[in-house]
């Protein structure tokens, strides 16, 4: 049984296709690339998959449950988390604000017994300020969580977004350009937290990624997106000698 | 340290209790009809900038909240008798007649009805995002005034309520205020209050973080019509008539300059400015009337304090747009060490 | 309701709505813009009215030479308006411009109690506009025939400068995607100048409009047309010229012809457009001529 399962979605924006019938499977704890040039239509799959656009045709699939057309805060209770590509944290709050705030779906206690701090809110709250804590370790932003999410250097607040995104307590975590704006030695760093997280929080990641070298290494399998349309898909090493995606990212005469 | 805060918190409110006693004792009522006006600014301040500061929806439907907060509450602690003749225009609907609640109840009542009823508008009206969100709930604030007009037998008409029995004092309303402000510190400190700084901060990013839009922004918005309403009823109970003319949109529009000057998101800016925009109300009161000085003879300006607020909106909009306080709060910590580090100075 | 009171009504509904869209116009092509409600139209609109019966009766000018005074001053007092309250906004937070325009807004509105006295004025309605004309047993006056003229001339004038000349396509640009405009070259400050002269222009002669129509004038009376207007505009399709215009004539035709056929809620007439609009925006929130405009995550 996949993880996630797209059958066939397509998104047409007033008359344009902006991706046709895709489908892609994945399973628990698989690292997948979704590649292509630009305005392939990567990010718009991410933002259907996630419940912020609906599919104009086809279906989404979260462990067999018909997700499509759910709104996109369910989709994140079902256990999808994801990252954005033009970075959308939490400006005017700090680090810690931010992933505290992520904690919040799963939250049982009630808005009064927030206010009047009964002992089961003050329990589930000491409960989130750990995991977020211990959050901020894992990603190496435990010495920055008093610090306004915008003053962080552009590749912390990438890191930022991801340890945002893992406490919703995702199975399944969606990456939008997680390298981008990151330096060769930032890049290379990221490709062994990617593992890492994977092992640690047992989550599939589906990552969208420009930077060949860190899709190459981490990916296990990829699916290679041009103009909407799916031209091929397969493990890194398919993928890097298939005429089609050859051609997709370099053109032919 | 925490107890010692605990401890200051507690001393604090002993002193402002104290202050309540001693005022109340030594003012003449005018003075003190000024600073029981002030608690009510406050209450309706907060509820306002927790809509507006804390969860960044732009509602400006704030004097129809408090319409509806009055109206319910003073037409419960009216008695049968009285409301036969305030209502001498067109006889009181017969259920409205006879329904009694004491004063707390019938302000608690108030608050909840107007809850409601901002529950009913919010449903609808908060799908829409900044300027829409405004108008619409601006209109409906208007709407609410048109009906109070037209609904003779419910609420007297235009005519209005009179011979409230004023019972609104500086208890209740700085005991009100105090409550209004210990819990909207603590819901903006809980998880809620962080989920709707959240929305204010990024509406899609909180959507994607699993929090569920519309559900925190209709609490938000009910939470603040609450407090909303609870003012009205207060401040029906302490001037002791109204008509549906009193709220019009310069109500809100004061209460705004009250968020806007103090800080937008910020508790002790609107506590601090609601007292200050209160007493510079009255204060300025004399521009527009005239003034005799013996032989000298001063026509007053009528219009001018409203030219006079709407600078000062304007000024801190344009130029200081952070306000008095910006998103920070009083705390302790910065209390205490401002004043040790003081005491350290002297003795070096 | 017989066949002739219909037509009165009629034509009262068209006048009225003409006079909305005129106003409305104002408004779509300033949001169109700069993405702001200006919430001091209405107090423009107010300038405007106030300026021209300053100029008929304190300055004794003819009514011809009065309007065109009125309409320059108010230009120049909307552009004033604009530099003083929106221009050093431009970067900041949608809350803080609406912010600024309704302190703009009740700044005019108690400027004018203060300058020109809280009590009603009366405004000298000239021959022209006030015969009564008989059409069978109908009497109507001249003015509800010529505001919808009026409306049609600046329409098509407006129309013309917006599809046909190059400023109108630098206005399109501009609304389109403000900043690439401003990198394609647009000297966007400009656009925004002629925008908010143009909104201000139409505000006078709606205004003077007003004034001829319903000849008592203070310094509250913009509110209300303003926030009808606004309604007006975003019922069409706030940012559409054409939508502005269909939205003015439905408001003004809903209001007149739903008290003509049930009196009994005269008292509600203000709240119709709060209601239209409630019920627009939940079924089609880009109006009805409006564009869907999906946002960019």
């Amino acid at each position: 049984m996949a993880l996630l399962k797209t059958d066939n979605i397509t998104m047409q924006f007033s008359g344009l296709t902006a991706v046709s019938n895709l489908s892609i499977e994945i399973d628990s704890k698989e690292i997948i690339g979704l590649i292509g040039p630009n305005g392939a239509g990567k990010t718009t799959a991410f933002n259907m998959i996630t419940g912020v656009y609906k599919p104009t045709t086809g279906d989404v699939y979260y462990n067999d449950t018909n997700i499509t057309g759910l709104k996109a805060h369910e989709i994140t209770h079902y256990g999808i988390g994801r990252t954005f590509q033009n970075i959308r944290l939490f400006k005017e709050l700090t680090v810690l604000d931010n992933v505290i705030i992520a904690n919040h779906l799963r939250l049982k206690s009630n808005l009064m017994e927030s206010v009047i701090r009964t002992s089961r809110y003050r329990k589930e709250e000491k409960h989130i300020y750990e995991k977020s804590m211990s959050l901020l370790v894992d990603l190496g932003l435990e010495d920055l969580k008093d610090e306004k999410s915008s003053n962080l250097p552009y590749g912390k607040q990438r890191r930022l977004e991801i340890a945002r995104a893992l406490a919703t307590d995702p199975k399944l975590l969606l990456l939008d350009e997680p390298a981008a704006g990151m330096n060769p030695q930032e890049s290379i760093e990221l490709m062994g937290l990617i593992r890492e997280i994977r092992d640690k929080f047992n989550v599939a990641i589906l990552m969208i990624e420009h930077h060949m070298q860190v899709v190459m290494g981490v990916c296990e399998r990829i699916y290679v997106l041009d103009y909407g349309v799916t031209i091929a898909q397969g493990v890194p090493d398919e993928i890097k000698n298939d005429p089609k995606v050859i051609e997709a990212y370099l053109g032919v005469d | 340290m925490r107890d010692r805060k605990k401890v200051l918190t507690l001393i604090f409110l002993l002193v402002t209790i104290i202050a309540v006693a001693v005022l109340n004792f030594t003012l003449d009522s005018y003075k003190l009809k000024i600073i029981t006006l002030c608690g009510i600014y406050i209450i309706l301040g907060l509820s306002m900038n927790l809509i507006n500061g804390f969860t960044g929806l732009f509602s400006l439907g704030h004097a129809g909240f408090m319409a509806v907060g009055a109206y319910v509450s003073a037409l419960l602690t009216m008695s049968p008798a009285l409301k036969d003749t305030v209502f001498y225009a067109a006889p009181i609907n017969p259920f409205i007649k006879m329904i009694q609640a004491p004063f707390p109840v019938a302000l608690l009542i108030g608050g909840i009805i107007t809850a409601i009823i901002a529950f009913l508008i919010g449903a609808p009206v908060l799908r829409l995002n900044d300027d829409y969100l405004a108008i619409a709930t601006l209109g409906f604030s208007e709407i609410i005034r048109v009906i109070l007009t037209n609904t003779q037998t419910l609420t007297n008409g235009s005519l209005g309520l009179k011979g409230i029995t004023r019972y609104t004092n500086m208890w209740w309303s700085w005991g009100i205020a105090i409550v209004t402000i210990f819990f909207m510190i603590w819901l903006v400190k809980g998880m809620y209050g962080k989920a709707f700084k959240a929305i204010r901060e990024d509406e899609i990013a909180a959507e994607a973080m699993g929090i569920n839009l519309f559900k925190h922004k209709i609490m938000s918005f009910v939470i603040g019509a609450f407090f909303a309403g609870i003012g009205g009823g207060l401040l029906g109970h302490l001037i002791g008539t109204i008509d549906p003319n009193m709220f019009r949109f310069v109500l809100t529009f004061n209460i705004l300059l009250i968020v806007v000057l103090g800080g937008i998101g910020s508790i002790t800016g609107t506590v601090i400015a609601a007292t200050a925009v209160t007493i510079l109300m009255e204060v300025l009161r004399f521009i527009e009337s005239p003034i005799s000085l013996g032989a000298i003879h001063i026509p007053g300006i009528p219009g001018m304090r409203m030219v006079i607020f709407s600078l000062m909106l304007m000024g801190v909009i344009l130029f200081y747009p952070k306000g008095l306080m910006g998103r920070n709060e009083f705390n302790w910590d910065y209390f205490i060490n401002k004043k040790f580090l003081k005491s350290k100075k002297k003795s070096v | 309701m017989d066949i002739e009171l219909f037509f009165q009504q009629l034509a009262n509904a068209i006048s009225l709505g003409s006079l909305y869209a005129l106003i409305a116009i104002g408004y779509t092509m300033v949001y169109g813009i700069l993405r702001l409600i200006n919430f001091a139209h209405g107090e423009i609109f107010m300038f405007g009215t106030y300026i021209a019966f300053y100029a008929m009766t304190s300055f004794l000018l003819p009514w011809g030479g009065a309007f065109l005074i009125a309409i320059v001053l108010t230009v120049i007092f909307g552009l004033l308006v604009e530099r003083a309250a929106y221009k050093p906004l431009r970067n900041s937070p949608r809350m803080s411009v609406m912010i600024s325009a309704i302190g703009t807004s009740f700044l005019i509105q108690n400027l004018a109690i203060v300058i020109f006295g809280g009590r009603p004025k009366s405004f000298p309605v000239p021959d022209l506009f006030n015969t009564v004309i008989h059409l069978g047993n109908i009497s109507i006056v001249s003015i509800t025939f010529i505001t919808p003229i009026i409306t049609a001339i600046v329409l098509v004038f407006l129309l013309y400068i917006v599809d046909k000349t190059k400023t109108g396509m630098a206005m399109r640009a501009v609304s389109k995607d403000y900043e690439a405009a401003r990198l394609m070259g647009i000297d966007v400050n400009w656009v925004i100048t002629i925008t908010f002269g143009i909104g201000s222009g139409l505000a006078a002669i709606g205004g003077i409009m007003w004034g001829l129509k319903y000849p008592s004038l203070l310094p509250m009376m913009g509110l209300m047309p303003g926030l009808k207007c606004f309604i007006a505009a975003v019922i069409g399709g706030i940012g559409n010229i054409r939508g502005a215009v269909v939205g003015g004539f439905l408001l003004g035709l809903i209001e007149i012809m739903l008290i003509a056929a049930l009196p009994a809620l005269t008292g509600y007439r203000d709240a119709f457009a709060f209601v239209l609009l409630i019920v627009i925006l939940l079924i089609k929130p880009t109006g009805i001529m409006g564009k869907n405009i999906a946002e960019k995550v």
